[in-house]
């Protein structure tokens, strides 16, 4: 009975030994792995396993002399913002994780951010462009630009490279991203061709799929440029009907284009098109071409913008790690010391782009890439515009 | 003496021993969420219940209700105590939050039993699938109304209400959502126990029964179905308002035809008209979706399955229409339910 | 001419009043219109052919089958393996087969096979309840849940990756009067009033349209005059859902982006288009589509024009039409009110 009694107290004891003996580092992601956007789950996901093999693989992250495994756990919020929300308390609270990437979209991003934030937790959303995401949470940042920026990118090229005077913008009025994104369109396209040059500015609502009575009315007023801000599952219709229905001119995008599955969905009809994003596969060089590589090689697929933006923020987050010098066992100040650390960021070499933190927000100074849809349907690297 | 005493003094142990929890940190915050969510699915089915259950309707949109109710909550909270862009300065300190939240929960009830009156008056000229067809367009309207009022941030959502709570924070650390929620949820079963077992609720069973010959004993069929279901979009409204102050975030996607699927599938589990059934299914509902969590996609498969089987072979949910003290007799030594 | 007469010829009144005035000035005014009501018609076949199929259930059932416009999206996806397999995608047939031949295949197969699906639910669905005679409102629920679980379904089978159709038509455009067709869209107008004059024929003619008709009327005397009441209903199922099945293919034709959801909007559209025609009769859901196509392409084509309208608004209108019609006409257009014997 005592050896038993010993026993259980030596094995009491051990446990916790045993969970403090191996020094990890844990990472949670917030992300949709079902829901209606599971690729963004799917692509977040890949990305981030395939810098966890490399960074375990080469024996864990080095910060202050001392190695770390990296430990991820991935909770699915379901693309539903109070599934963003329980995710959060559930990798905050019960896996008691350093740091949080994700949710990805605006809609999920903006409540979990929220969490984090009164958490004192740091959260990067990889690719929330909404600026109430990062709005007043000094523990929240991004990965990616915003809205306000990608707007007027648009409307520059529009105006300058495809010479447009007048244009005609389609949108889904029930999400915050497209519907944020057309009114900067407009804002800074009026202000550079003049009043009333958007000559159409028609709306449909989520998952409506005959978009042939505003196109329509977008033909009528006669547009040089059709500016489409929405996802791959709506390009390639609204595309098809305006070609059907008389439209000749050039559709310009955004960075919701930028998704593998636009091409599989699209075809010919999308060939010849420029938009806007973070980063470009096709003609990419040096780290970026590396992790195209790897990541195709490892996922038979090509990484699409979610994946990139995923792999530096998370690389963001071990970065700062790394600049905190020495992880004490205190979890909450671990936190509060990442947060600064992530805060002073400066010239991040990521692979979409370097990236800075002003200290003031949480949103990264970045340039975006116009790409355009080359005959062999690839994403190819157009130009570069910084603000 | 003991009889009557029991259950409130039960029921504020239990109170204080959950708020000692999270003091003490037994209780996480992860498990607070938890148990504030099962006690708002348990508001949701036993108001859905009155409607579906007692009164035999098949009332579809109680999303829409409860989407209506979480807006006004929002708006009555942030209007009152946050300073808002579209909503200007507060009218009222933080230091009275406490006292005025159920004053802001009081306005998500009636703003949603308001939506219930209008929902209700052309569901007096139809019946059965009508009626199912009106309140899933009325679920299909709200939500489409609330995205197009930019006022409220539409599809974007509404943000604030983490403010107040943290304003009730700064008072006390407590607890607030779970307290307020646990209060909500004695209040609805206290409302609806009354209300089933008063003259209103014989009506509503009698409607159930044969609406006409209800009508011709003197029963007023219309009075009746308008304040049963104000009463219960009503209580789907402080749900909703509860909802959006414990995750801080409304937006209209959150109140989808999903959302009454979810309330439709607790009241048939539970029993119609057993409101100790819409109590009990609702607990066990909201660990069921803990534990299918792994499941994902599959959840959506399971759960609707589990509702046919149980139309197939068990039609009457778990407690059919009984009452807890039906169950077990011996109960009736400690309460009354008459 | 009471509401039915009006509702049944406003449509093509518009288009005649349309074709009469083609030479009145304001052209690009009228191409516009023209446009718009071309579009409303081919959105409106799709509706007019999923609500007689919802139509034949309930006359039959008096069952609303919620799962119907799941059907519709499962009609849609057994268009997309039957098309691709026999364009060779899958290694099962030689590819260059011709897309004549393939279009010609897939019809067919693809209301063969939907038809199958809507029959099996009946059999393991509501049949039992029906035999055990079970309060009605559990068969609703059972079909809700039945849809729910199809969406589900497919989602967990097939993933989330939206699937492109093929194209199987040639891209030819008419131009009537100034507007442009398809030749896909103008396939999609055809069919649906061909296979309404089919259902009215086969409704009307023939002994199991009849044995239809007489179920809907009386249940229980059906079988007490020689008519097998399982295998009418049977029928029902196979020709509501092989009707759904090819407003799945052509649908999928003239919007070939496929998602396991695409069938609860347009499902519920068109039970709404059933409702206000008057669910029971068929020329009610007939009309009832249309009716609902044009409705939607109204509120967008008059955003400019009307104030408070905006094209976002098109589902609310769309269920607000539905609300008021219910209140004004319980019945629906075509309806006839029902009397209940106390």
């Amino acid at each position: 009975m005592k050896k038993l009694l010993v026993a259980l107290l030596v094995a009491a004891l051990a446990i916790p030994a045993v969970a403090f003996g191996a020094d990890t580092i844990k990472i949670g992601f917030n992300i949709p792995l079902t829901g209606d956007q599971p690729k963004v789950g799917e692509m977040s996901k890949d990305a981030a396993e395939m810098l966890q093999e490399k960074i375990n693989g080469a024996g864990g992250l080095d910060v202050g002399g001392k190695k770390y495994k990296l430990e991820f756990v991935y909770v699915d919020n379901e693309a539903k913002p109070e599934s963003a929300v329980n995710a959060a308390l559930k990798l905050i609270e019960g896996d008691k994780v350093l740091a949080m990437v994700g949710p990805q979209a605006s809609a999920r991003a903006i409540p979990a951010a929220e969490i984090a934030n009164n958490n004192k937790t740091v959260m990067v959303s990889a690719w929330s462009t909404n600026p109430k995401t990062t709005l007043d949470r000094p523990y929240v940042f991004r990965a990616c630009f915003l809205d306000d920026f990608q707007g007027p990118v648009a409307a520059k090229f529009a105006s300058g490279e495809l010479k447009a005077k007048t244009a005609g913008v389609l949108y889904d009025v029930a999400s915050d991203y497209p519907k944020g994104l057309a009114e900067e369109f407009k804002k800074s396209f009026e202000t550079i061709n003049g009043p009333k040059s958007v000559v159409a500015f028609e709306t449909f609502t989520t998952k409506d799929v005959d978009f042939k009575a505003q196109l329509t009315k977008i033909i009528e007023a006669k547009p040089d440029v059709l500016f489409v801000p929405q996802y791959y599952n709506e390009v390639p219709l609204i595309i098809k009907q305006a070609r059907d229905l008389g439209y000749k001119g050039p559709v310009l995008g955004s960075d919701s284009w930028g998704s593998a599955e636009l091409m599989n969905l699209c075809g010919d009809d999308c060939k010849g098109q420029y938009f806007v994003t973070h980063y470009a596969a096709a003609g990419a060089k040096g780290a970026t071409k590396e992790f195209i590589d790897a990541f195709t090689a490892k996922f038979k697929d090509t990484p699409d913008d979610v994946a990139a933006l995923t792999w530096d923020a998370t690389g963001m987050v071990l970065a700062a790690i790394q600049k905190m010098g020495a992880l004490s066992n205190d979890l909450a100040k671990d936190r509060t010391a990442l947060r600064d650390a992530m805060s002073t960021m400066r010239d991040y070499a990521g692979i979409t782009g370097k990236m800075s933190f002003d200290g003031k927000t949480g949103d990264p100074v970045k340039c975006a890439v116009i790409v355009k849809i080359n005959d062999k349907g690839e994403f190819a690297f157009h130009e570069s515009v910084c603000p | 003496m003991g009889t009557r005493i029991t259950v409130p003094a039960a029921l504020c142990a239990l109170l204080a021993i959950l708020v000692a929890m999270t003091q003490k940190d037994i209780l996480g915050q992860y498990g607070v969420t938890f148990l504030c969510s099962m006690g708002i699915y348990v508001i949701l089915s036993a108001s859905l219940n009155l409607v579906n259950g007692y009164m035999g309707e098949f009332s579809c949109g109680h999303a829409g209700f409860m989407a209506v109710g979480a807006y006004a909550s929002s708006i009555a909270g942030v209007f009152l105590f946050v300073p808002d862009k579209v909503f200007g300065h507060p009218w009222l300190p933080m230091s009275m939050s406490i006292v005025a939240f159920p004053f802001i929960l009081a306005i998500g009830f009636a703003a949603a039993a308001l939506a219930g009156l209008v929902v209700a008056i052309p569901s007096f000229k139809t019946r059965g699938d009508y009626l199912a067809v009106i309140t899933l367009a009325a679920g299909y309207i709200v939500k489409s109304a609330i995205e197009n009022i930019e006022a409220v941030g539409g599809p974007r959502g509404f943000m604030g209400m983490s403010k107040v709570v943290q304003g009730m924070d700064t008072i006390a650390e407590l607890p607030w959502m779970l307290i307020w929620i646990f209060l909500s949820v004695t209040f609805t079963i206290w409302i609806l126990r009354r209300f089933v077992y008063s003259t209103y609720g014989k009506g509503i069973m009698a409607i159930h029964q044969d609406e006409i010959a209800a009508e011709i004993m003197s029963v007023n069929t219309n009075k009746m179905k308008l304040i049963a279901f104000m009463l219960s979009s009503g209580l789907a409204g402080l749900a909703g308002g509860l909802y959006a102050y414990l995750i801080s975030f409304v937006n209209p996607s959150s109140f989808t035809i999903l959302r009454s699927t979810e309330c439709l599938v607790m009241v048939y589990l539970g029993g119609m008209g057993s409101l100790t059934g819409s109590v009990l299914s609702a607990v066990a509902f909201t660990i069921m979706l803990e534990f299918l969590k792994p499941l994902e996609q599959l959840k959506w498969v399971v759960i609707p399955l589990v509702l046919i089987l149980l139309m197939q072979f068990r039609p009457e949910g778990i407690m059919g229409n009984r009452e807890l003290s039906d169950v077990f007799p011996k109960l009736k030594r400690f309460y009354r339910f008459k | 001419m009471g509401a039915e007469g009006l509702a049944f010829r406003a449509p093509f009144a518009f288009v005649t009043f349309l074709v009469l005035n083609q030479l009145a000035p304001g052209q690009d005014m009228l191409h516009t219109l023209m446009q718009q009501a071309l579009n409303a018609l081919q959105q409106g076949s799709i509706y007019a052919l999923i609500a007689l199929g919802y139509c034949l259930v309930y006359g039959v059932l008096l069952l609303i089958n919620f799962a119907h416009g799941d059907i519709f999206m499962v009609g849609a996806y057994v268009a997309f393996f039957i098309a691709s397999m026999a364009m060779g995608k899958y290694g099962l047939l030689p590819a260059g087969i011709p897309k004549w031949a393939v279009l010609a295949a897939t019809v067919p197969l693809t209301m063969l096979l939907t038809s199958g699906v809507g029959v099996l639910i009946e059999r393991v669905a509501y049949r039992p309840l029906r035999l055990k005679g079970a309060n009605r409102l559990y068969v609703v629920i059972t079909a809700l849940m039945m849809g729910i679980i199809l969406e589900y379904g497919n989602l967990s089978i097939l993933g989330a990756n939206r699937l492109s159709f093929p194209s199987l038509m040639p891209r030819m455009i008419f131009e009537p009067f100034g507007a442009r067709i398809t030749i896909t869209e103008l396939s999609a107008i055809v069919t649906c009033f061909a296979v309404f004059a089919l259902l009215q024929w086969i409704v009307t003619k023939t002994k199991l349209g009849m044995a239809m008709q007489a179920v809907s009327y009386d249940k229980f005397a059906v079988p007490l005059m020689g008519i097998p009441l399982d295998a009418v209903i049977v029928f029902t199922f196979f020709l509501g859902s092989s009707l759904a099945g090819l407003a799945g293919l052509l649908y999928a034709l003239n919007f070939p982006v496929l998602d396991p959801f695409m069938g609860a909007m347009v499902g519920w559209k068109a039970f709404v288009a059933a409702v206000v025609g008057g669910i029971g009769d068929i020329r009610g859901a007939f009309v009832g589509g249309f009716l609902m196509a044009f409705l939607e392409v109204a509120v967008v084509a008059a955003s400019d024009y009307v104030p408070f309208i905006k094209p976002e608004m098109r589902d609310l209108v769309s269920f607000s039409a539905l609300l008021i019609i219910l209140t004004i006409k319980p019945t629906g257009i075509f309806g006839k009110p029902k009397t209940t014997k106390i």
